[in-house]
């Protein structure tokens, strides 16, 4: 693991491991969120700015502070409380000085505190036991990843919003369908590099 | 025992530090300090940034009418902005159409204050106050509707007009833990200054009608905000249709009530729809007024009577009802009270029927 570079995380983490299309986290926001490439890519904006931040404040604090004090199986109550106050102070922010971003996000920015995504690349930075570097790269490539499948598929739902969609699958039914259809399109990704 | 005491250090200093990052933060960053307010040109306020237009204006003593207490769900707060305010936000383009949008109308409790603005409300806005009454009767009419009387305080006096609403500021209480606004319409007649009456029906897990129905006793003070709304009695002479369905009937009983203590002599027929027998109420009182008001006639109309009610009246839906009796409309004059559902459908038998829209004045009950 330690000898993996960070290159390769911040790439594969886009592409081979992506956070929606492999490991399906970040779904709820993904799926509610992704009929407008506009409002999409400030959405995946946010989330690759909090991904980046909370991995990195979340290594310094597992690291440094539940580590040495053997407090290791604290590490979900921890992520949850940073990842939460750090989405309130970055929603503050926002909301004064990016009235634009604000607007385009407008109620939806708290879902970003419930996305599973933000949680999992914590998760899967200390369970794969990464390095500073790795776990920043990791984070980084991960939301923009993130951003990646979500832009996708707002430009796919735009083109197929007058489409004769059968009534049931309307909506959620279709984003669904398409995810599945997007996923296997990554898998032709993965014979380049693998990271878990 | 350390690991304990540790684990609980350590969650609590995290849990502290961060907590205190934010309350800085709260302090700084969302501090937007004092703006301006201008109001229709000529009123200068200077209020504390970052709240709600809704809840500026609310600390200013100007009462704009919401029914939904701010949440964006009932679009009434609306307010015309000239100046500041920036673009119009996603949570409020269901309420307000493109056309409103291009003459700057926004919804206030959406709207941050967080810069100077310049807004214009309607004039008798500024007539609207905050009441302070006392319970001084509540009984049941039905098993879900209750009548209550409240009082002023001696000397203190309310103007309205017959037909319009109060919104009562449900206090925080076993259930609720927030101050709503709900918005509830006069029952009474305006002559009485001193009192005012309302029908409240019970919605289960409504926040304000919880509270009247379980918790409001005798004697309880309730703060009251009005009086609100464009649907009260216009001074003509054409022949009134007015149509209530449940507690709908209450700003038409106003009106009744107003013709009466006014010796009015109109022509009209006043339609009082309900389920079933029980769900009617008041109607000695009504039976009364139409003893006075001799060219008003009453009409019970029950959508689901069962056979306990030995109804022989009218049955079915209002606008049914009004589509058989309605023959030429264009000297009549209607006032429509009920759920949004009635009111669309009798708007289409109107429709039909080439009724004036200019005289057909309305209040959907959401």
């Amino acid at each position: 693991m330690m000898e993996l570079n960070p290159l390769v995380i911040f790439f594969a983490s886009i592409f081979t491991n992506n956070m929606i299309l492999s490991n399906f986290l970040g779904m709820c926001s993904f799926i509610a969120i992704s009929s407008e490439i506009k409002t999409s890519l400030s959405l995946g904006q946010a989330v690759t700015f909090v991904l980046t931040f909370t991995t990195l404040l979340n290594y310094l604090v597992y690291h440094y502070l539940l580590v040495p004090l053997g407090l290791e199986y604290l590490r979900y109550i921890v992520f949850i409380i940073i990842i939460a106050a750090f989405v309130q102070l970055i929603e503050m922010i926002i909301d004064r000085y990016f009235p634009a971003l604000y607007h385009a996000l407008g109620i939806f920015l708290p879902l970003i505190t419930v996305n599973c995504a933000v949680l999992g690349v914590s998760l899967f930075m200390i369970i794969r036991d990464y390095t500073l570097l790795q776990s920043i790269a990791f984070g980084l490539g991960s939301g923009l990843g993130w951003t990646l499948a979500i832009v996708t598929m707002a430009g796919i739902r735009q083109k197929i919003k007058n489409a004769p969609i059968p009534k049931g699958l309307e909506g959620a039914g279709i984003t669904l369908i398409i995810t599945g259809l997007m996923a296997l399109a990554f898998i032709g990704f993965s014979g380049i590099v693998v990271i878990q | 025992m350390n690991t304990i005491l540790m684990t609980t250090l350590t969650i609590s200093g995290i849990t502290g530090i961060l907590a205190l990052l934010l309350s800085v933060a709260n302090r700084t960053i969302a501090n937007y300090g004092e703006m301006k307010l201008t109001i229709n040109d000529e009123k200068e306020y200077t209020v504390e940034g970052g709240d709600s237009l809704l809840s500026t204006l609310i600390e200013e003593e100007i009462f704009i009418p919401s029914a939904c207490g701010g949440k964006g769900s009932c679009g009434y707060c609306k307010v015309k902005v000239t100046q500041g305010g920036g673009e119009i936000l996603p949570t409020e383009l269901g309420y307000v159409t493109p056309e409103e949008q291009r003459e700057g109308i926004r919804l206030s409790c959406q709207l941050k204050v967080k810069t100077d603005l310049k807004i214009e409300i309607p004039e008798e806005l500024f007539n609207v106050r905050q009441y302070d009454y006392t319970l001084s009767y509540m009984a049941d009419v039905t098993d879900k509707i209750k009548h209550l009387r409240l009082r002023l305080p001696e000397n203190a006096t309310i103007d309205f007009k017959p037909g319009q609403y109060v919104q009562i500021l449900t206090p925080v209480y076993k259930e609720s833990d927030e101050e709503v606004y709900r918005a509830y319409s006069i029952a009474s007649s305006p002559v009485n200054k001193n009192h005012i009456e309302l029908l409240i029906g019970y919605v289960p897990e409504g926040i304000c009608t919880t509270y009247i129905h379980k918790y409001l006793k005798e004697k309880d003070r309730l703060t009251i905000v009005g009086p609100f709304g464009d649907f009260y009695y216009r001074d003509t002479d054409r022949e009134m249709i007015m149509v209530g369905i449940g507690t709908g009937m209450a700003p038409l009983l106003s009106i009744l009530r107003y013709m009466r203590d006014q010796g009015i002599q109109r022509k009209g027929t006043f339609f009082f729809g309900a389920r079933t027998r029980e769900d009617l109420f008041l109607t000695e009182e009504i039976d009364e007024i139409s003893r006075t008001l001799k060219d008003i006639e009453i009409v019970y109309t029950l959508s689901r009577p069962t056979p306990e009610c030995h109804w022989e009246g009218p049955v079915g839906r209002v606008n049914d009802l009004l589509d058989k009796r309605l023959d030429d409309c264009s000297r009549l004059e209607a006032y429509l009270c009920g759920s949004p559902l009635m009111i669309d459908a009798v708007m289409e038998v109107f429709k039909k029927k080439d009724f004036p829209l200019e005289h057909i004045h309305y209040d959907k009950f959401e």
